[in-house]
């Protein structure tokens, strides 16, 4: 009786619900993290759909495809999806199944709220993609939702208000779990400057997300009370401000753009070390940098707003700082080109996306300096500059980093090497498709080609036809991509435990694949 | 102290800190009001100042068209006359008239808006009913000046200038205790 006792406890710690209720509800940071991933992905290909209709739409002048009103609505929506379940989404994957590898936990500090911060991301993506078969359709005044186009729209606007609500309270419990973690649960001898670069860079995320994300829910809130509740907060005929809205949502909005970037700029900082073999160049300069990016990204909001009427010295102020940011971000892509600097460089697909969003994130910063300039940026505001601007930034910024981490980390996810080949394949295509469609959006900017129109004239066509070549070659290179990874969970070569040769944190002391139980008593770090 | 109970000290703060965030986003909307007021930003409720030795261009006219609207108030709201010409430079004064259909006293605030967008660098208004709240009582009618100048600064392609204002009603204030808050942001 004892021994059947006994062989019951020894079970019950690795006994999972099977199929669908596994995933429902699990604990285990590593499932979450995959799910977070998936998610992302789908999302991903969602947003990427609604770019290729806006990018079909614009392949030649006139009107073919969608009426205006529906195109208004793609615009929007591709930014809602791409920034809140794609992007965002992603990194919390990786910081789900990387920190507490990287750090030596067993697991996240509150796990079953890792699981219902995951778990609100579905419904409230299908809410707010629900909301163009409502009457009136999807919100359709750009991602930024700025009143009064937000206060006047059908109730697509209510539903994509709840949608940011939930992923921002999503976002919240994240964030708390990732900062708890970080702080209390390193292995013994992990004193905060041994941290891993990304574990770095994703505490200061972290912390940026509780700062902003519930002034953004405030700032919704105050738009559904105008819309519902018969408060004024932006309505000018009522005695509010429209104006005032911008400066409440870009208070959130610049810091979010560092949420999207900072943990890029994390699994770079392990990509590259990883592959020239040498030691991260300047390690404690990059935890300040991270660290004043983000405290700058707090004080540079109204550069967004350079045309809704401020006075010079406001329209100063924002422009030096933004400015100012150039430089943490210097040091960075200094570091990381010191880090490459006689190294004995390889070049697997994670180092070609890490080098290639080096290059390519370089070029959208120096495009944001360049629109940080008042004077320019009153000529390139809400024009095509501005898209290729933050696309460079976001695209092969953020998404570049999120590749290479994928690649980077699949064996020790899978326990399988992926395909090499077709990963150079996945990174050239996507490198070239990607400049071909954004580089000449650069052209169509300054040549006056304003954002978020159906139509345009006849001077922008041969611009909008390549790029729009390029935006399909892209979208069905990430095809590509998807086959790459189901390929590698199905099979491959054996991956080792250290599978890069210039590994070195923590994670590559486990077997690969990673148990589902790891370190449960805490390594010693020296 | 153990793990678990180190972990729920940092959610507790944190969680503090969220809800000190969600409240602070509200709190920058009399934030933005006062900043508005003590810098000047928004000054569309205060009296403007003329120039020592405003000069009168009569070599133009300009069309002043003058627009009336109400925003859920029970009110009818009107300018005595649809519109005007005037030499820029020149002291002008139009009425407006506004009527209390209702049984109740009503405390109402107008909020202009101007047309083109760089008149209201142009326009100078020495009195308006819009500097203050209007306290209408049951079926009361009421008369109200406007008295501005429109420089002449104005650009010489702008030959139709248009004057609105808006009625709305300062919610939850009774006669006796409210002020315009919440206008100049």
């Amino acid at each position: 009786m004892a021994a059947v006792h006994d062989h019951d406890v020894a079970h019950a710690h690795d006994h999972h619900p099977s199929g669908m209720m596994r995933w429902m509800m699990t604990t285990n940071h590593k499932d979450i993290g995959t799910m977070y991933l998936w998610f992302s992905f789908i999302m991903f290909l969602t947003g990427g759909v609604m770019a290729l209709t806006i990018r079909a739409e614009l392949f030649q002048p006139g009107l073919q495809i969608v009426n205006p009103e529906f195109f208004n609505q793609l615009t929007t929506m591709h930014g809602l999806i791409m920034i809140f379940g794609a992007i965002m989404p992603a990194f919390v994957g990786f910081a789900n199944w990387q920190i507490p590898m990287m750090i030596g936990a067993p697991d996240m500090a509150f796990a079953r709220m890792n699981n219902w911060s995951f778990w609100l991301l579905p419904p409230a993506a299908l809410l707010l993609l629900s909301s163009f078969f409502v009457p009136g359709g999807a919100p359709a005044g750009g991602w930024t939702i700025y009143p009064p186009l937000s206060v006047q729209m059908g109730m697509g606007m209510d539903m994509a208000i709840f949608a940011i609500h939930i992923m921002g309270a999503s976002s919240i419990m994240g964030s708390i779990n990732i900062i708890t973690t970080i702080l209390n649960m390193r292995a013994p001898g992990m004193t905060l400057m041994k941290m891993p670069m990304f574990v770095w860079t994703w505490l200061i995320t972290a912390y940026l997300l509780v700062l902003v994300m519930p002034v953004l829910a405030g700032a919704v809130t105050m738009l559904l009370t105008d819309r519902n509740f018969g408060t004024n907060f932006f309505n000018a005929a009522g005695g509010g401000d429209p104006v005032m809205f911008q400066h409440i949502f870009w208070f959130f909005g610049h810091p979010e753009v560092y949420i999207m970037i900072l943990p890029a700029f994390g699994i770079v900082s392990e990509v590259i070390p990883t592959f020239a073999r040498k030691p991260l160049f300047g390690y404690s300069s990059m935890v300040y940098a991270t660290a004043s990016i983000a405290i700058l990204s707090c004080i540079v909001w109204a550069h967004h707003m350079f045309t809704a009427g401020m006075p010079v010295t406001g329209q100063l102020f924002f422009m030096y700082a933004t400015m100012l940011i150039a430089v943490p971000t210097g040091v960075k892509v200094f570091n990381w080109t010191a880090t490459m600097w006689r190294g004995s460089m390889t070049f697997e697909t994670p180092m070609l996306f890490a080098i290639g969003f080096i290059f390519l994130f370089t070029l959208g910063g120096f495009s944001g300096v360049v629109c940080a300039i008042v004077p320019i940026d009153i000529q390139v505001q809400d024009t095509y500059y501005v898209i290729a601007h933050f696309h460079y930034v976001l695209v092969s910024g953020a998404l570049f980093g999120i590749f290479s981490g994928a690649y980077y980390w699949l064996p020790k996810w899978t326990g399988h090497m992926y395909d090499e080949t077709l990963g150079k394949w996945h990174f050239w295509l996507t490198m070239i498709f990607f400049n071909l469609t954004f580089f000449v959006q650069h052209f169509l900017g300054l040549a006056g080609m304003p954002r978020r129109i159906p139509d345009y004239a006849l001077q922008f066509a041969d611009f909008n036809m390549i790029s729009s070549i390029g935006a399909f070659g892209f979208g069905l290179s990430q095809l590509l991509f998807l086959y790459i990874v189901l390929k590698c969970i199905r099979g491959g070569a054996k991956a080792p435990a250290k599978t890069w040769e210039g590994g070195k944190t923590l994670e590559w002391t486990l077997p690969s694949p990673a148990p589902y139980h790891t370190f449960e008593t805490p390594p010693v770090v020296r | 102290m153990n793990t678990i109970e180190a972990n729920s000290v940092v959610m507790k703060k944190l969680l503090i800190f969220t809800v000190v965030m969600f409240v602070f986003g509200f709190a920058l909307v009399p934030f933005y009001e006062k900043i508005c007021e003590v810098t000047g930003l928004n000054n569309l409720l205060q009296a403007d100042t003329l120039a020592e030795n405003p000069q009168v261009d009569t070599t133009r006219l300009v069309t002043v068209e003058l627009d009336a609207n109400i925003r859920g108030l029970p009110w009818q709201f009107k300018p005595l006359q649809s519109s005007l010409r005037v030499h820029p430079g020149e002291l002008v004064e139009v009425m407006y008239e506004v009527r209390n259909n209702s049984d109740r006293e009503i405390n109402g605030q107008a909020i202009p808006s101007y047309s083109p967008q760089l008149l209201a660098k142009h326009l100078k208004k020495l009195e308006c009913f819009c500097f203050s709240k209007q306290v209408l009582k049951p079926n009361e009618t009421r008369r109200m000046p406007v008295q501005f100048v429109i420089e002449s600064g104005l650009p010489t392609d702008v030959n139709t200038v248009t004057i609105s204002y808006t009625f709305f009603e300062l919610a939850g204030a009774t006669a006796a205790t409210s002020t315009p808050k919440g206008t100049q942001g």
